[in-house]
């Protein structure tokens, strides 16, 4: 294969990243199965998924767990920060291994965190830590309700 | 308190294929032997746990950076909650919207109570697909904005047992 060879995708890549978005089988030759629907051979799909994932045009590739079924609780939080005060309170809050995502983002309230922990007392224990930390209120937005998604990204 | 909803056979099952599903031809049949269990037992449970919706799907998951979708967008949306269920129902299936979800208000500074994740080519196609949006929600919201997000902070994965 050349160097060159992974930076593109060709049609049967496009149709596998299309077709296995949604969706998988679970059965005993499962690669077969999906083959059948894309017009490749079961060793073939196996061999491009495998270099689509090495190749980073896969993030995944298997099940998608979810985190809040597995008995923990994972709540979003937000926090307005001060410009000139951004990257120390960014660092305070990154700073707690409960805090699993953080992103900046422009708005009023300018830093989104999502807190996981096994128990609830948990998150309230490091929405507190932070307040005290950073002197900034801490918006807990919990869900109350997701929605089923069939998102789907065109390759 | 509820029953756990998983016992440790399903632990096993998820550590074994929480980095991904091996690239075998019996990829259930490998997890079966990490997990010491049969790969019957293996299908099995994982069609359980899809059902119990503890798996949201087994799938393959695109890169959207890497596929061109960089304007990666929060729009939020304030919504009359008698309408809110409905709607965001709707929201959730149409299909750029990858998250969708109902969250408490904090007035005056957050008005809103729908958001959905919207992902496009550019900051133009993510505003005309929140247009999209904005009609199907029609006069049930009284305003709405699109948080960028500018800056990856943090990033971990959520995992089992480590």
């Amino acid at each position: 294969m050349s160097p060159w060879e992974s930076l593109v995708m060709d049609d049967v890549d496009r149709r596998i990243v299309n077709a296995l978005q949604g969706g998988f089988p679970i059965a005993e030759r499962p690669f077969a199965v999906a083959a059948d629907g894309l017009g490749v051979s079961e060793a073939e799909l196996i061999e491009r998924v495998r270099r689509l994932r090495a190749d980073g045009w896969l993030t995944r590739f298997g099940p998608m767990f979810d985190a809040d079924r597995l008995g923990g609780r994972a709540i979003l939080a937000a926090l307005e920060a001060p410009a000139e005060d951004f990257e120390r309170i960014a660092t305070l809050v990154n700073a707690h291994p409960e805090v699993a995502h953080n992103y900046e983002r422009q708005h009023a309230l300018n830093m989104w965190f999502v807190i996981a922990a096994e128990r609830p007392e948990q998150i309230e224990a490091v929405i507190a830590a932070i307040e005290g930390e950073t002197g900034q209120r801490v918006y807990a937005m919990p869900k109350e309700h997701e929605f089923f998604v069939e998102a789907r990204f065109g390759a | 308190m509820p029953p756990p909803p998983i016992d440790e056979i399903d632990r096993r099952i998820i550590k074994a294929t929480q980095a991904g599903l091996p690239l075998c031809e019996r990829p259930y049949a490998a997890v079966a032997e990490a997990a010491g269990v049969d790969e019957a037992e293996v299908m099995r449970r994982m069609r359980r746990m899809l059902e119990a919706r503890i798996i949201r799907r087994v799938a393959a998951v695109p890169n959207h950076y890497r596929l061109g979708y960089v304007a990666n967008g929060m729009s939020v949306w304030d919504v009359e909650d008698e309408a809110a269920l409905e709607l965001g129902e709707a929201v959730g299936r149409l299909a750029f919207v990858s998250h969708s979800y109902l969250r408490p208000r904090h007035p005056p500074l957050w008005p809103y109570n729908l958001f959905a994740m919207v992902h496009g080519k550019s900051r133009g196609e993510t505003e005309e697909k929140a247009r999209v949006i904005a009609s199907l929600l029609g006069g049930a919201c009284r305003g709405h904005t699109i948080l960028y997000s500018t800056r990856i902070l943090k990033k971990t994965g959520l995992r089992l047992g480590e």
